[in-house]
């Protein structure tokens, strides 16, 4: 043991921590990171001494080429591909730690005792299952794989049966550590699996989806440090990890529904039975109409959903949002905890958009103000403004929080047409009397709604 | 230096650190606003590249089949794509949440986006 390696470890360690912890307010945010990122080069500056070294030109061939795709892909990556780029970013992390495990069994599996093959085993399952995993994941994020639930008969005993094999050769791997076909059966069958698993999964439940990638990647990392006996991998990979899981109960407690149900549930597949149509008649209204409206109003709420961040609004919407204060209404903007992709979506899109953080209010904080509002605004938001979810029980979202927005004076949603929502289920909220329906692209209708205003 | 076989002090070592860096990751993350979600997403994505680390010694090392070594190759490239664009994403994030914004005139420069 190389006790200046170590230190250095130890000194990531704790830098790692500290970044973490300046996550918890906006203010210290950046330093944080600086800390963690300071952590993370002591700890690869720290590993290059390792006297087991004995070739440095792939290490360094690799850090360089890994390194300029990274560089590259955040700088000109647009904010609103961020769904799609941390779903990539998971499935590069998973690969690493698999692909350590692969090579680590290769070089003297058949030597490992039980306990290290065992986690080398957890290292490779969770590796390989979020690699495969987060592509598809990526795939449907980016419209490659389709995104609604892909199912098919028996789907779940097909994978429960492979669960089941895959569990099989893990036991067996335990058992005699040089069983090198139970090692590339079970690697394989992991792959599979990833694939399988979030394959029938809608686009709607991406955000538990991505929470729960993100925290299986950090434990694949963990896993690593156990086979390796690294203790800063452990602590990191931890940390990811149960960030990770955070998230994902987060998220399912904000769509009220369990884990089980968001992994096995083939959402879409469900909804189709469950609710009676709701009948009446949609009022469409102006853009003069919604403009005086909004000119005239004491307190506006806009409600952003995926809808904004397809048509890249979040500008057009920071424009009308100046002029209205301008005018001195007062603007706020209701964030869902699943509005969107990932976790915290559309705060990034409107941060993009220079709307200062103390506009954006969380939906505990407000939904008390709905009532006192004159005008809300939906801007390609539909299930997380369904009042469904609080009236009809029936209903497959029953008892998820909403944005009640259907309790404002006047509601108005901005809508592509008049289709469904990506859950495919009937919102009653558009056949309300108060609700007016804006057709038309977010973007376009959001700039002319400002000249409009501008006009009267 | 690395053991194929875990001596059972150094499994109860790497247990412990794993329960309290689990309490401690608990702790702290469930104190993140929701507003910082997916900043929190990304930075914890480039701290879990922290596999580089091992990444790194299987590529460098001697390996008994040059598999191996491009594996670790591989490894090294995946890691350091998290590593840099994990943080450097983060920061361009975190750069953009201000709780005010400057007055009107620094606003007319966001427009021109």
């Amino acid at each position: 043991m190389n006790i200046y390696i170590e230190f250095c470890y130890l000194a990531a360690s704790i830098l790692f921590v500290f970044g973490l912890k300046g996550l918890t307010h906006p203010d210290s945010a950046r330093r944080g990171m600086l800390l963690a990122a300071a952590g993370m080069t002591a700890a690869i500056v720290g590993t290059l001494f390792n006297p087991e070294i004995v070739t440095r030109e792939w290490i360094w061939i690799g850090l360089l080429i890994g390194g300029s795709i990274g560089a590259v892909m955040s700088i000109w990556m647009p904010m609103t591909a961020m769904p799609e780029r941390t779903a990539l970013s998971h499935a590069f992390g998973a690969l690493a730690a698999a692909l350590v495990g692969i090579a680590e069994y290769a070089n003297h599996g058949a030597q490992m005792g039980t306990l290290k093959v065992g986690a080398l085993g957890f290292e490779i399952l969770l590796g390989c299952i979020t690699f495969t995993g987060s592509l598809i994941a990526f795939g449907k994020l980016y419209g490659v794989v389709k995104g609604t639930p892909i199912t098919f008969k028996g789907q779940n005993i097909f994978n429960m049966t492979l669960l089941a094999v895959m569990l099989g050769c893990f036991v067996y791997l335990v058992y005699d550590a040089s069983a090198a076909a139970a090692f590339y059966i079970m690697m394989t069958l992991a792959f599979c699996f990833g694939v399988l698993l979030v394959v029938p999964i809608g686009s709607a439940d991406m955000p538990v989806v991505m929470s729960l990638l993100n925290s299986y990647a950090g434990l694949a990392a963990a896993a690593t440090g156990f086979v390796l006996g690294n203790n800063v991998l452990i602590i990191a990979g931890t940390l990811d990890g149960f960030s990770g899981f955070i998230l994902s109960v987060l998220m399912c407690r904000a769509m009220n529904r369990s884990m089980k149900n968001v992994l096995f549930g083939a959402f879409g597949a469900v909804s189709e039975t469950a609710v009676g149509a709701v009948t009446g008649t949609m009022r469409e209204v102006s853009l003069e109409d919604v403009a005086t409206q909004l000119a005239y109003a004491k307190h506006v709420v806009f409600v952003p959903g995926y809808g904004m961040a397809t048509a890249q609004a979040q500008y057009a919407v920071r424009e009308l949002a100046n002029l209205l204060e301008g005018r001195g209404v007062g603007v706020k903007f209701g964030i869902h905890p699943v509005a969107g992709r990932m976790p915290g979506h559309m705060n990034v899109l409107l941060a993009e958009a220079n709307v200062p953080y103390s506009l954006l209010y969380e939906m505990d904080q407000i939904n008390p103000d709905l009532p006192q509002t004159d005008v809300a605004v939906v801007i390609g938001a539909n299930d997380v403004v369904n009042p469904d979810a609080r009236d009809n029980p029936r209903s497959p979202i029953a008892g998820m929080p909403i944005i009640e927005v259907d309790r404002a004076r006047s509601v108005v949603v901005l809508k592509r047409g008049n289709g469904k929502g990506f859950s495919g289920l009937d919102n009653p909220l558009f056949f309300k009397p108060v609700t007016g329906m804006l057709y038309g692209d977010a973007k376009s209708s959001l700039t002319s709604l400002t000249q409009a205003v501008q006009e009267v | 230096m690395e053991q194929l076989v875990f001596d059972p002090r150094i499994l109860m070592a790497s247990l412990y650190v794993f329960a309290l860096a689990a309490f401690l990751g608990y702790q702290i993350i469930s104190r993140v606003p929701p507003l910082l979600h997916t900043p929190l997403m990304s930075a914890t994505n480039a701290l879990s590249a922290i596999s580089v680390v091992g990444a790194i010694v299987v590529a460098g090392r001697h390996n008994e089949s040059s598999i191996s070594t491009w594996l670790g190759f591989i490894a090294v490239i995946s890691a350091s794509i998290n590593v840099i664009g994990g943080f450097l994403i983060t920061d361009r994030m975190l750069k953009m949440f201000k709780r005010e914004i400057p007055a009107k005139p620094g606003d007319k420069k966001g427009n021109s986006k």
